[in-house]
């Protein structure tokens, strides 16, 4: 079974079976001990992310997509499952391994865009492309998400959509396997919000790079393959769009 | 507000590592304070006790022989209070088996009864029993530096005649607290001279003075002892005195007060420092947890808290780190009090040394320091308390960034990420940066200081014994030869050279200013004998006049080319006008020079030597020292090499820990310093690493940003710190000038290598916990709000 415990499984999902699976995760658990209670935070999540497609992970607050993404990110491990990257095992990996995983397959983007203040925005781009063998151009980057001119700016001289868009050009700029995503237009307005997720699905179409997004907004989901959906730890549902719409389509 | 006492605990626990480095400086500074203070102390205590008890002389006066009657014309001048006449006299001993030149002075005291005056402290043994006319009593000091007890034997050459002594007793002496020769000595050589105490009687009879003296001490009051010198130069200027002198003049006296003037100086300037720092440090934490809390002081000042109370609440914070760093300094200054004094007997020697730490003196160093550490933060407590609460609810704006200066001119353009980002990092935060590098330089700085002591020292003793004295051995006379005696010096066993010389006390006057000193009389030239001034320029005993120490020269209110008044204090006592003919920078003693023609002249009288510098093949020493022994009117035999040997263990030991001392808080300085500049660094950019991190930079990696910038800060510390350390020792040398030495501003290459590898290791050291909390950062915080 591709899919999982609550959600019944969809045409898409048997149409992904084909495709290659980039995420495998069987019966993950994570519980964070608080003092004397445990707060259950992911309840047994079996979950597969293929090759390209764009995945938008809905649900309410605190109902552990953060968690789920920094498992399959290697920034937390579950206390109990396990995670399968490709054919890296990350589930009791060292903390280099993780590293080094991260370093060469992963690309993050974070709703308060983590930008190196003390970089420019093609110097932020180019610190991850000196980490790894094969990247894009920074410029190059920075032109996916329509900054090149903004290249010798300083993340306070620009706008909080300039910065999470710097942010997505350092995600992409090194040919990740895979683009995580959490809340990138949390701290944006609608329209700024727009151009940043213009940014990634164009990243997701020229270049192939499995995404998943975290979201609370549902109309973002219009934009996905597939929409999983979460609730209190647990994968409420598996949803495929037949059609996609475009960014600018959505409402917000 | 029992709730913002919670909250000032859990501050404390957040911010341990960086409270604790400040505990620690501020600990290092009260124990400082603490202990300087109180060896200052409880060494004046002591001092003065010990003179009361024992009836330290006032004035004392050495002549050459007057009919005990004298006394009484002593006893009736004016604030005499006690006269004591005694018969002194520096004789040469003899212990089985050494042949390194022992010297004793023998003194007097009275067959029954106790001394008048400069009263006896029996450590061991018995007082003399009347008629064993061959008991004496020995000096603690010199009985442990050769290993003599009671029931010991030695011998002395008195008057020509070998006498064998027996030890009943070991004893002290407020007159020998330091016990030197005299005003030319600067360091105790305990193995090499001592004092040995016998009964009047035999000592009289030996020295043909018997119903007579050759010295005098007197009692009286501070106040007329200027009075009580001028009358009793009158009295006994007939007997040969070479002149009464004061405590001032006393060289145990004078070497101790110095001592503990000094130490009063020390007692504030090192504490100065290292609260200074530790007042800087709070500051910059105290600011930085006030830019942390932002949010909570906003919230706190919303739900109605008056500024009041928030000064209150971090002030108490401050209070408490204080408060911990002062319980644990002073625990560490009163144990390091006590090691210091322990270190001081081995140069004073007391009846007992009584350590004190005097409530006042802690009570002081909590006030000092918590006024320090309040000053040091209360710019940031005010700012904390000015806060709006509107303000503080919003997030401070994103740190603004710049190309640094070096880009922008087009120099950098090559430079590694890393390296910009620190280069930027400093220059945003220039002002604590500047901070930071002055904190540790002053570390660096106190490194230095605290090496400049021994470097002086030994460039002294070098200067001294290596570069001026070229001699052997020095042969004194108990009373000036035919010049012609140099031909039998010539003559005894291995001797290669000999340099005879002439020394008399004398006073030179230059206006209603004058000073007592001893005139050396040397020929010219004086291989033996090569004047150096501090420079290491040898200078040469001009054929006419004198030639003075500039200490000497300014004491007396003179310059080159000007007069003074000589008044020999012996034979004729003949007065006589000389021109001073140059004067030399030296470092040791208040010098005369004269060349011996011209002294013969002045005398005019035969011409005489009372000593000579002898150049003697180290072969032959044990023969020429049997030999020496038994000289006619031998006073002492002086090995430069036994004796340069000595002072170099003796201050080795001593100094050795209190540098330690002073190293181990500089090094502590250092390590609180450098630890806290990395603990700013990483909690200021914990978000940043993280973000590093996350984007698959390694630890290794993250590491070389932190360690880098606290790396350049060190790097830049390390040369502002030596030229710091330089100036505080230019600051300082004066404090230890006296007038026996005056402490030359050197600062060895090895020093500065020393203070910098300390610096170094600190910086080394306090990367360990801080990688460990680097490890420790919270990858996932990152990705939650900003906090
Ligand atoms: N570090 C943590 N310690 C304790 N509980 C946590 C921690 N991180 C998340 N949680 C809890 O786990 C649950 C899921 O959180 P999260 O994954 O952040 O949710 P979401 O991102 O969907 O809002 C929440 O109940 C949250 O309180
Ligand atoms: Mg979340």
């Amino acid at each position: 079974m591709r899919s999982v415990r609550y959600a019944q499984p969809t045409a898409s999902d048997e149409s992904s079976e084909r495709r290659a699976v980039v995420f495998h995760a069987r019966g993950l658990r994570k519980v964070y001990r608080m003092g004397e209670v445990d707060v259950a935070a992911l309840r047994g999540i079996d979950l597969d992310l293929y090759a390209g497609e764009l995945v938008v992970l809905l649900g309410p607050s605190g109902s552990g997509k953060s968690t789920l993404l920094n498992i399959l990110g290697g920034l937390d491990a579950p206390s109990a499952g396990e995670v399968i990257f490709r054919d890296h095992r990350l589930t009791g990996a060292s903390d280099d391994e993780l590293t080094r995983f991260r370093r060469e397959h992963i690309g993050f983007v974070f709703q308060f865009y983590n930008l190196i203040p003390s970089l420019t925005a093609l110097e932020n781009v180019e610190l991850v492309t000196e980490l790894v063998p094969h990247p894009m151009g920074a410029l190059d980057a920075l032109a996916l998400v329509g900054l090149s001119e903004r290249g010798n700016h300083f993340p306070s001289q620009l706008s909080g959509g300039e910065q999470q868009r710097v942010a997505i050009a350092r995600a992409i700029a090194k040919r990740p396997d895979c683009l995580l995503c959490d809340e990138p237009t949390g701290a944006l307005d609608a329209t700024t919000g727009k151009l940043v997720l213009e940014a990634l699905v164009h990243a997701n179409a020229e270049l192939g790079t499995t995404t998943a997004i975290i979201t609370h907004n549902a109309a973002i989901a219009r934009i996905a393959d597939r929409v999983i959906t979460l609730h209190s730890g647990g994968i409420a549902s598996v949803a495929c769009n037949a059609a996609k719409a475009a960014p600018a389509e959505i409402e917000w | 507000m029992v709730i913002l006492d919670r909250k000032l605990l859990r501050d404390l626990v957040a911010w341990r590592g960086t409270l604790g480095a400040i505990v620690v400086i501020v600990a290092c500074g009260v124990a400082t304070f603490v202990a300087m203070q109180s060896v200052y102390d409880s060494l004046s205590l002591t001092q003065t006790r010990y003179y009361e008890t024992y009836r330290f002389g006032r004035v004392f006066a050495s002549l050459t022989r007057a009919p005990e009657s004298v006394a009484a014309r002593i006893a009736a001048i004016p604030g005499v209070r006690a006269v004591q006449t005694r018969v002194v006299a520096d004789v040469v001993v003899d212990l089985p088996g050494r042949t390194d030149g022992i010297t004793a002075r023998l003194i007097s005291i009275p067959e029954t009864g106790r001394p008048a005056l400069d009263d006896l402290y029996l450590r061991e043994g018995r007082m003399l029993r009347p008629g064993a006319s061959d008991e004496v009593l020995v000096s603690e000091a010199f009985a442990r530096a050769n290993g003599l007890r009671v029931g010991d034997r030695l011998a002395a050459v008195i008057n020509r005649r070998y006498r064998r002594l027996r030890i009943v007793g070991i004893a002290l002496s407020p007159e020998y607290v330091y016990e030197i020769r005299g005003a030319a000595d600067v360091w105790p050589d305990n193995r090499h001279f001592g004092v040995i105490w016998a009964a009047r009687k035999p000592l009289a009879a030996a020295f043909d003075l018997t119903g007579a003296f050759n010295d005098v001490v007197v009692g009286t009051a501070p106040a007329d002892a200027d009075a009580v010198i001028a009358a009793m130069d009158r009295i006994l200027a007939p007997y040969g005195s070479t002149g009464a002198y004061g405590a001032r003049d006393q060289a145990s006296h004078r070497f101790l007060s110095d001592e503990i003037a000094q130490l009063r100086v020390q007692a504030v300037f090192i504490p100065a420092v290292f609260l200074g720092i530790a007042a800087f440090l709070l500051d910059i934490a105290v600011s930085r947890l006030v830019s942390t809390q932002r949010e909570q002081i906003a919230i706190l000042k919303a739900l109605g808290i008056d500024t009041f109370t928030l000064l209150r609440h971090y002030t108490k914070l401050v209070i408490l780190v204080v408060a911990v760093g002062v319980a644990a300094g002073v625990l560490l200054g009163a144990w390091l009090g006590l090691r210091l004094t322990v270190i001081y007997t081995r140069f004073f020697h007391f009846p007992l040394l009584a350590y004190r730490l005097h409530p006042a003196i802690v009570a002081e160093a909590a006030a000092i320091a918590c006024t320090a550490a309040l000053a040091g933060t209360a710019i940031a407590m005010v700012r904390a308390a000015r806060l709006a609460p509107a303000e503080a609810m919003r997030p401070p704006s994103p740190p603004l960034y710049r190309a640094t200066l070096l880009e922008r001119l087009g120099a950098a353009a090559s430079l590694p990420l890393a390296a910009r980002m620190i280069a930027r990092n400093l220059e945003r935060r220039s002002w604590t940066a500047l901070g930071t590098v002055l904190a540790i330089a002053f570390g660096v700085a106190m490194l230095v200081v605290g090496r400049y002591g021994s470097d002086a020292i030994a460039f002294m003793i070098d200067l001294q014994f290596r570069t001026i004295q070229r001699e052997d051995v020095t042969l004194t006379f108990s009373r000036p030869v035919r010049a012609s005696a140099r031909y039998e010096l010539a003559a005894l066993p291995g001797v290669r050279a000999v340099e005879p010389f002439r020394a008399l006390a004398v006073r030179l006057r230059a206006g209603h200013r004058s000073r007592r000193v001893a005139l050396l009389g040397l020929p010219d030239p004086s291989p033996l004998l090569r004047i150096t001034d501090r420079n290491l320029v040898a200078h040469r005993v001009p054929p006419r006049g004198l030639l003075l120490s500039a200490q000497l020269a300014r004491l007396l209110g003179i310059t080159a080319g000007e007069a003074v008044t000589l008044e020999v204090l012996e034979g004729r006592r003949i007065v006589r006008t000389v021109p001073v003919a140059a004067v030399i920078d030296d470092v040791l003693g208040l010098n005369a020079y004269m060349n011996d023609d011209a002294l013969h002249r002045l005398l005019d009288e035969d011409r005489t030597i009372n000593g000579a510098y002898l150049a003697v093949d180290p072969r032959a020493l044990d023969a020429f020292d049997r030999r020496a022994k038994g000289l006619p009117l031998i006073a002492g035999i002086a090995y430069r090499e036994s004796m340069l040997q000595q002072f170099e263990r003796t201050i080795a030991e001593s100094m050795g820990i209190s540098i330690a001392f002073l190293i181990g808080f500089a090094a502590a300085i250092a390590c609180g310093v450098i630890y806290n500049a990395g603990r700013i660094v990483l909690s200021e950019r914990a978000r940043e690493l993280a973000t590093l991190r996350i984007l698959g930079y390694s630890q290794r990696e993250i590491a070389t940003l932190v360690f880098g910038e606290l790396a350049v800060l060190a790097a830049a510390a390390v040369p502002l710190g030596w030229g710091i350390g330089y100036a505080l020792c230019l600051a300082l040398a004066p404090f230890y000038e006296t007038d026996v030495y005056r402490l030359p501003v050197v600062v060895t290459p090895a020093s500065y290598a020393f203070a910098a590898a300390v610096a170094a290791a600190c910086a080394l050291l306090s990367s360990v916990p801080l990688a460990s909390e680097m490890r420790k950062l919270d990858l996932q915080a990152v990705l939650k709000a900003v906090e």
